[in-house]
């Protein structure tokens, strides 16, 4: 099987769903000539042309709603967010208009939107250029969050979320673009928006967290199965609504539990995770539920030293997790 | 003998008295349901009185088997030509459980019908502009002959979607039409305060589109600047902004108090210039109504509306566990 950038398992899966259906379009700044700033779209504008790869005026609003609208018709738009941050001037958008337009006409609409953002720190991107925005829409019923961490999952995630009949939001990490490859085949295949996946068997400890951080947690495994702890690791994958059946699984496993998220801590998807394994395992747990997130202050500073206090990486996560293994 | 007004515009006889019966059904409809919210019947009103010129004029310059429309919320006018129903209208009234706009989900005013291709709307504000303009965009990639249509009132022309939507539309010269139901008041807040331009249409030079202002009591003139704007959008001379300018009768709505903002002479003075009044004496004026055919079509228009209300009235509200379906697609 090829071994492929996360980046480009974005460009692959947006080609061939250009490719399999005329329908998908693709809307956003800097998308076209440029490719995209992060060069997710990179070759799709010669490819399909400035129709269906759009470079659009610098005005987010109007490339949530004028995709709105597209998809309401019954096209299948892939709006690109420039960075995860700037999806703030569309927020009306997405939570008044594309989440609730099944539910308020009473099936009658639908909205089939895939917004993509990219997201995440560590990259000195400061305040505005690292945040993780998911907390935000996460308890918005009607909108599916998805937040893959291998370029496996992107593909079929991302293939699955152009093809929903729901708005999906689909957070990349920016640093994982270029950082993280893995093997992906060329077939055409989707993965289930909605379902978790476990990464890594083991007995001791369990892990869950998405994103970035899950292959921060299996660095920290390898570390830790050295020092004789086994870490089971939960990938959330779809952040909302959550994998409920998933999450209570690997709680009761191990019955010790980490939740990492490098968004800040409080009403984080860790927050809601925590929720859900009070709520379903009191009485599977011998270690009090342990989180690991971003401080609480408005977003990651510029500053090296102060950027990587604010980030979660591998080495704060091993500390978690041995911390929680020798409870 | 110089050709009548209605005739020049290529409107029949039969297509005026048709323009003159939707603006009089819109309005007596809007009427009844204030009656009803008065006698605690129904929660809540949001009328079209004042604006069914503008709104009927609107719709009929339009293709209803074709075009789409995204109405707001006093767009009664608009979605009648475009086939929703009396009955239809009343079970909205009522949220009852039949009501295809919603279910009875949404509040009154909030209309939906794709049948009809009637785009679903929300309560926040312009929200439908940069939708219309997807709409939009879909004709354009489609190739396909129709226009998007879409309304929304003065204040709201200050909204960030009015802004971004329309300059989306003109910069890919888009098929759309964006009219600004302009009746001079934002719940309380007059026009003067809302923007300080003369009209809402001069917006238009700033996203390079066609603007105009016609007179929101004269639903030919409407007629006639939606029909030109809408053969310039099939042609691809792109999107217009047009403004209709009339006077909203009623207050906001039926938990508004208009007597604290407002002087009764001001609402008296534009009662005397109300489309039904002045375009009721036109149709009169070149022989097509009298006194005795407008009261036979209100007879006829008040026996359909009673019939409405009595059906929706008893028809069944939605099962409670019911509001639990349809928040995804594929459940
Ligand atoms: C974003 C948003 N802000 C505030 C409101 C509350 N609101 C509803 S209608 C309205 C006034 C709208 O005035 P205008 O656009 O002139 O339309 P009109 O009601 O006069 O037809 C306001 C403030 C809203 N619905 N949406
Ligand atoms: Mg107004």
């Amino acid at each position: 099987m090829p071994i492929i950038s996360y980046i480009e398992a974005v460009t692959r899966a947006i080609r061939e769903e250009m490719e399999r259906d005329e329908n998908v379009f693709v809307l956003g700044e800097d998308v076209g000539k440029r490719g995209g700033v992060f060069r997710a779209t990179n070759g799709l504008y010669e490819q399909f042309g400035e129709e269906r790869v759009i470079d659009t005026p610098l005005a987010e609003s109007a490339i949530a709603g004028v995709g709105i609208g597209a998809a309401m018709y019954g096209l299948r738009p892939i709006a690109e967010m420039q960075f995860a941050d700037f999806i703030m001037p569309a927020v009306n958008q997405i939570i008044s208009e594309a989440a609730k337009i099944r539910y308020r006409s009473n099936n009658d609409w639908q909205c089939p939107i895939t917004i993509r953002a990219p997201y995440g720190g560590g990259v000195h991107g400061a305040l505005y250029h690292s945040q993780s925005v998911e907390a935000i829409f996460a308890n918005v019923p009607g909108l599916k969050i998805v937040m893959p961490s291998t370029p496996y999952d992107v593909k079929g995630l991302l293939k699955a979320a152009i093809r929903s009949n729901d708005p999906v939001l689909f957070f990349e990490h920016k640093r994982a673009y270029r950082l993280i490859k893995g093997e992906v085949p060329d077939e055409d295949y989707t993965l289930p928006i909605g379902k978790a996946d476990v990464k890594r068997e083991g007995d001791d400890i369990t892990v869950i967290t998405y994103g970035l951080c899950v292959h921060f947690a299996m660095q920290a495994a390898e570390n830790l199965a050295k020092q004789g702890y086994q870490a089971h690791i939960l990938d959330l994958r779809t952040v909302y609504p959550l994998d409920k059946e998933a999450i209570i699984e690997a709680a009761r496993k191990t019955g010790k539990v980490l939740l990492v998220t490098e968004d800040n801590k409080e009403g984080s998807i860790i927050s809601e995770v925590s929720a859900i394994i009070a709520e379903h395992c009191m009485f599977d747990l011998d270690a009090p539920i342990k989180r690991l997130a971003g401080p609480d202050v408005p977003a990651m500073p510029y500053a090296p030293t102060m950027e990587k206090y604010f980030m979660v990486n591998p080495d704060k996560v091993e500390a978690a997790m041995k911390e929680l293994a020798e409870f | 003998m110089t050709k009548l007004r209605h005739h020049q515009l290529g409107l029949s006889d039969e297509d005026v008295l048709q323009m003159f019966k939707t603006m009089v059904l819109a309005r007596m409809i809007d009427e009844r349901m204030w009656l009803l919210n008065r006698a605690g019947k129904i929660p809540f009103v949001i009328s079209c009185q004042g604006q069914e010129a503008a709104q009927v004029g609107a719709a009929m310059a339009l293709n209803k088997d074709k075009d789409y429309v995204l109405p707001y919320y006093r767009d009664m006018g608009v979605v009648l030509h475009f086939g929703m129903t009396t009955q239809e209208l009343m079970l909205s009234g009522f949220a009852k459980a039949e009501d295809p706009n919603s279910g009875g989900r949404q509040m009154p005013g909030h209309f939906g019908k794709s049948k009809n291709r009637i785009v679903t709307g929300s309560s926040p504000v312009t929200t439908q502009v940069p939708h219309a303009v997807g709409f939009g965009l879909a004709a354009k990639m489609k190739k396909e002959d129709w226009v998007a249509f879409t309304t929304f009132g003065e204040g709201s022309s200050n909204q960030g979607d009015f802004h971004e939507g329309i300059n989306f539309a003109s910069v890919h010269d888009l098929p759309c039409i964006f009219m600004c139901e302009n009746n001079k008041y934002a719940i309380s807040v007059p026009l003067e305060k809302q923007l300080n331009c003369e009209n809402v249409s001069d917006r238009a030079v700033g996203y390079g589109i066609h603007g105009e202002t016609v007179d929101g009591n004269d639903p030919l003139a409407v007629y006639e600047a939606i029909s030109k704007a809408r053969k310039r959008a099939i042609e691809g001379g792109g999107p217009s902004l047009i403004e209709t300018v009339s006077y909203r009768l009623t207050p906001h709505s039926s938990d508004d108090d208009d007597s604290v903002y407002r002087a009764k002479e001001e609402v008296e003075a534009a009662k005397k210039i109300d489309s039904i009044i002045t375009f009721g004496s036109y149709l009169k004026e070149v022989g097509l109504l009298s006194d005795k055919t407008e009261e036979e079509l209100r007879t006829n228009l008040r026996k359909e509306i009673d019939e409405a209300t009595d059906y929706a009235e008893k028809a069944g509200y939605a099962e409670p566990e019911s509001a639990l379906k349809y928040v995804y697609g594929e459940e």
